[in-house]
C-alpha cells in the first residue's frame, strides 16, 4: 500500500493559507480552563484548520486560524502545543 | 397559573446576534442590573406575544459551553439550570444560533437541549449565512434536534412574529410531557454530533462572497493593519474635540440663559445664590462634557458592533504581551478612555485572573472623559494657543502628551505589577474573531442613550451632591462684615483645606487646589466645578464675579502649579465609582485600597517632579 506522504509539525509553524488536521494537543501544557476554552472554540483533535493571518510585522504573532466557519486568534506559544498533520 | 409574566431567556454563543435579537424584541424598554455578588450584567426587558400576553425576556451572557470557564458562563449555566438565586426558573429558553456557524454553535445548543427543558432555536443571521454561500434547511434541523427552529434575521427584525408565536406555543404546552430527544454526549462526541447535525441541515455550500475574509486581508495585514488601527484611533480622538465644539456651545448657552433667567426672576438671597453658583455653575460645568463623552462612546460602540474591536485586539496582542498583558486587555483599556467603569467591567472577558486583575489596576490610568474638563480648563488657561508648525496647535499637543503620559504610566505599572504582585505565567490569547457586520443604527443609538443617561444621572446625583455640599461648606459660616479674612478662608471648607494645604504645598498646590481635591474624590470633573464655585464665592464684587474661571486661574496660579495640577490628574484615583466597581469586580477591599494607594503615590510624585522641574527651568 502506498501511504500518501504527510507532513507532521506544530501549529505555530504552519505556513500562510496552509490547511492541516490537528493530530494531538498537549493538554498537560495548559491549565484545565485553557483546555476547555480551546475545545469551546472548536480546536480539538481531528479538526481541520487553516492559517489565515499573522500578527504585526516583526512579530508574526499571534496567528488567526480558520476553524470550521469561525476565525480563531491564538498565540504562537499556545499553538506550539498543538501538533498537526498536513495532508499530501 | 401564576399571574407573573413568564420568563423567557436568550442564550447562545458570543457573536450569535443575541443582543440584536433582544433589542429587536424589547425595543428601548430595557433594564440593566447586576446579578447579586458578581458584576455580570442582567439585561431584561418586556414584550408582548401575539395574543397580548406579556413576557419577561432576559439576555444571558454569551456562552460556549455549560461547563463554565468564566463568571459570565457560570451565570448562564445557573440561570438555565434554574439554580440562580433571585432568578425564577425560565419558562422557555431561546437558543440563538449563528446560521453561518452551525457546527460550532450547535454544541452549546445540544448541551442545553439535553437538559430536557422547554427550548426553542432562533436560527439567526440567516442573511449572512446566505451571503456566505450557505443554504440551510431549518425543517431538517428541527427534525434532528427535536425542538422548534425559527429562522430569524434579528438586525432586520425578520422572523420575530414566528418566534413570538413559537414561544406562545411552547409556553402553552408547558405542562405536557415534552418529547425531547435526550442525548448526553460530551467532549469529542458532542463535537462530532454537532458537526453531523450541521451537515444534515446544510443543503448547499458554495464559496460565496467571502467579503469578511477579504476585508481582513487589509485590516489584519501585518503592515497595513497597525497603520489603519493607528489612523482610526487618531480620527477618534480628533473627532472628540472637533465635533463637540458646537454642541458644547449650545449647552453653555443654555446654562447662561438659565442663570440670567434665575437672576431676573428671583430676588437676592440664598435660593438665587444656590441656583446660580451651586446648581447651574457646578453641574453645568460638568454637563458641557456630555458631547465629548458621547462621541467617544459612538466610536467605541461602532468599533465593537462592526467586529473591528477583536481585530484591534489581535493586532495589539504582541505589544500588550511585552508588558505581560494580552490583546484581550486592549478592548477594556480602550473603553477606559471613555470611562474606567465600563472598561473595568469589560475585563470580565479576560480568562486569566492575574491578567484581568492587572488590567483592572491600570485601567484608571487611561485618560477618561472625566479628566477632560480638568485638562481643558487648565490647558485653556495656561498653554498659549500657539501653532508649533504643520497646523499642530500647542494646546492639542499638550493634551495628546497627557494621554501618552497616562498610557506610558499604565505600561510601566503593568510591567511592574506582572513581575511583583500579579506575578504568574504569561497568559494566553485565545479569541473568536466574528465576521464583520454593518452596525445597526438603532442598537448604536440605544447604546449611546444608555451611556448619556448614566452620565446625566451621575451629574444629577454624585456631582450635584458634591457641588452643593461644597457650596454650602464654602458659604457657611458667613464671614463677619469688616473682617480682614476672606469668605473662603473663613468657611468650613476653607478651614479643612488649610489643614490639607501643607501636605500638598511641596508639590506646588495652593489652598484653592487643596479645596478642589476634596470634593473631586467623588468624581474628577467636580474639581472644575469646585474651582468655579470657590472663585465665584470669593469674588469681591459683581465685576470680579463676571470674570471667567480661566481669567481667575491665570491671575492666581503660576505655570508650574498648573502643570503640577495636570500631572496630578494623570494619576490621581479621584473617582469613587471606579473604586466601588473595583471592589465589586475583585470581591473585596484589598485591591481597591491597593489601587488607591499606588495611584495617589504616583500622582504625588508626578506632580512634585513636574512642579520642581518647571520651577528649575524658570517657567
Amino acid at each position: 500500500m502506498n501511504a500518501p506522504v504527510t507532513l507532521a509539525l506544530t501549529l505555530d509553524r504552519l505556513a500562510m493559507r496552509q490547511r492541516a488536521e490537528i493530530s494531538s494537543i498537549d493538554w498537560d501544557a495548559m491549565s484545565e480552563n485553557e483546555g476547555a476554552r480551546l475545545r469551546a472554540l472548536g480546536l480539538d483533535e481531528g479538526v481541520t484548520v487553516e492559517k489565515l493571518h499573522k500578527g504585526m510585522f516583526g512579530f508574526n504573532d499571534p496567528i488567526a486560524l480558520k476553524v470550521g466557519r469561525m476565525m480563531i486568534a491564538i498565540r504562537k506559544s499556545h499553538a506550539a502545543t498543538i501538533s498537526v498533520v498536513v495532508p499530501a | 397559573m401564576s399571574e407573573t409574566a413568564p420568563l423567557i431567556v436568550l442564550a447562545g454563543n458570543p457573536n450569535a446576534g443575541k443582543s440584536a435579537l433582544f433589542n429587536a424584541l424589547t425595543g428601548a424598554r430595557q433594564k440593566i442590573a447586576n446579578y447579586p455578588g458578581v458584576t455580570v450584567e442582567r439585561k431584561s426587558g418586556h414584550f408582548q406575544l401575539a395574543n397580548g400576553r406579556p413576557v419577561e425576556l432576559v439576555d444571558l451572557p454569551g456562552s460556549y459551553s455549560l461547563d463554565p470557564t468564566s463568571p459570565d458562563e457560570a451565570i448562564t449555566r445557573s440561570v438555565i439550570m434554574g439554580e440562580q438565586k433571585g432568578e425564577r426558573q425560565p419558562d422557555a429558553i431561546v437558543i440563538v444560533l449563528d446560521a453561518a456557524n452551525l457546527d460550532n454553535h450547535l454544541r452549546f445548543a445540544l448541551e442545553v437541549i439535553a437538559l430536557g427543558r422547554p427550548v426553542l432555536i432562533a436560527l439567526n443571521m440567516m442573511d449572512l449565512a446566505e451571503r456566505d454561500g450557505l443554504t440551510l434547511d431549518p425543517a431538517k434541523l428541527e427534525a434532528e434536534l427535536g425542538v422548534p427552529v425559527i429562522p430569524t434575521v434579528a438586525v432586520r427584525s425578520r422572523g420575530l412574529e414566528l418566534l413570538s408565536a413559537a414561544i406562545e406555543t411552547r409556553l402553552s404546552e408547558k405542562n405536557e410531557q415534552l418529547t425531547t430527544i435526550v442525548r448526553k454526549e460530551r467532549g469529542q462526541g458532542l463535537r462530532k454530533q454537532a458537526k453531523e447535525i450541521a451537515n444534515t441541515a446544510v443543503i448547499a455550500e458554495t464559496a460565496g462572497r467571502r467579503w469578511s475574509e477579504r476585508a481582513d486581508a487589509v485590516f489584519l495585514h501585518p503592515f497595513a493593519g497597525p497603520i489603519i488601527l493607528l489612523a482610526i484611533m487618531f480620527v477618534m480622538f480628533q473627532a472628540v474635540f472637533a465635533w463637540s465644539e458646537a454642541p458644547i456651545g449650545w449647552i453653555e448657552g443654555a446654562g447662561e440663559w438659565a442663570a440670567v433667567a434665575v437672576e431676573a426672576n428671583l430676588g437676592e438671597g440664598f435660593l438665587r445664590d444656590f441656583l446660580i453658583e451651586g446648581a447651574i455653575g457646578g453641574v453645568g460645568s460638568v454637563v458641557v462634557f456630555l458631547p465629548q463623552i458621547l462621541i467617544l462612546f459612538l466610536f467605541i460602540l461602532l468599533l465593537e458592533a462592526s467586529g473591528y474591536m477583536t481585530r484591534a485586539a489581535f493586532i495589539m496582542d504582541r505589544l500588550m504581551a511585552s508588558v505581560g498583558l494580552s490583546g484581550r486587555s486592549f478592548i477594556p483599556l480602550l473603553s477606559s478612555f471613555a470611562c474606567a467603569i465600563p472598561g473595568i467591567m469589560a475585563t470580565r472577558s479576560i480568562a486569566d485572573p492575574k491578567d484581568r486583575l492587572t488590567t483592572i489596576l491600570v485601567a484608571p490610568l487611561m485618560t477618561c472623559a472625566a479628566r477632560l474638563p480638568v485638562y481643558a480648563i487648565i490647558i485653556g488657561a495656561f498653554i498659549p494657543a500657539r501653532d508649533v508648525g504643520g497646523g499642530v496647535g500647542l494646546q492639542g499637543l499638550v493634551l495628546f502628551g497627557l494621554y501618552i503620559f497616562g498610557i506610558l504610566g499604565a505600561m510601566i505599572v503593568a510591567l511592574v505589577l506582572r513581575s511583583t504582585v500579579t506575578k504568574g505565567p504569561n497568559s494566553g490569547f485565545l479569541m473568536e474573531m466574528p465576521k464583520y457586520q454593518m452596525p445597526r443604527i438603532r442598537d448604536i443609538l440605544l447604546g449611546l442613550w444608555q451611556r448619556a443617561w448614566i452620565f446625566l444621572r451621575r451629574a444629577g446625583t454624585i456631582i450635584f451632591t458634591a457641588t452643593v455640599v461644597l457650596w454650602l461648606m464654602l458659604t457657611y459660616p458667613k464671614v463677619p462684615i469688616d473682617s480682614p479674612v476672606s469668605q473662603v478662608d473663613y468657611s468650613a471648607a476653607g478651614r479643612i483645606a488649610n489643614v490639607i494645604e501643607p501636605v500638598v504645598a511641596p508639590i506646588g498646590f495652593n489652598r484653592d487646589m487643596a479645596l478642589a481635591l476634596i470634593p473631586a474624590m467623588a468624581a474628577r470633573e467636580v474639581a472644575v466645578a469646585a474651582l468655579a464655585t470657590t472663585y465665584a464665592i470669593d469674588a469681591p464684587d459683581e465685576q470680579a464675579e463676571a470674570k471667567s474661571l480661566t481669567e481667575r486661574l491665570q491671575s492666581r496660579w503660576s505655570l508650574p502649579t498648573a502643570l503640577a495640577f495636570l500631572a496630578w490628574f494623570v494619576f490621581a484615583p479621584q473617582c469613587i465609582s471606579t473604586i466601588a466597581v473595583t471592589r465589586r469586580e475583585t470581591n473585596g477591599w484589598k485591591w481597591p485600597m491597593f489601587m488607591l494607594g499606588y495611584l495617589f503615590a504616583l500622582a504625588y510624585v508626578a506632580a512634585g517632579i513636574t512642579y520642581w522641574s518647571a520651577v528649575a527651568l524658570g517657567l
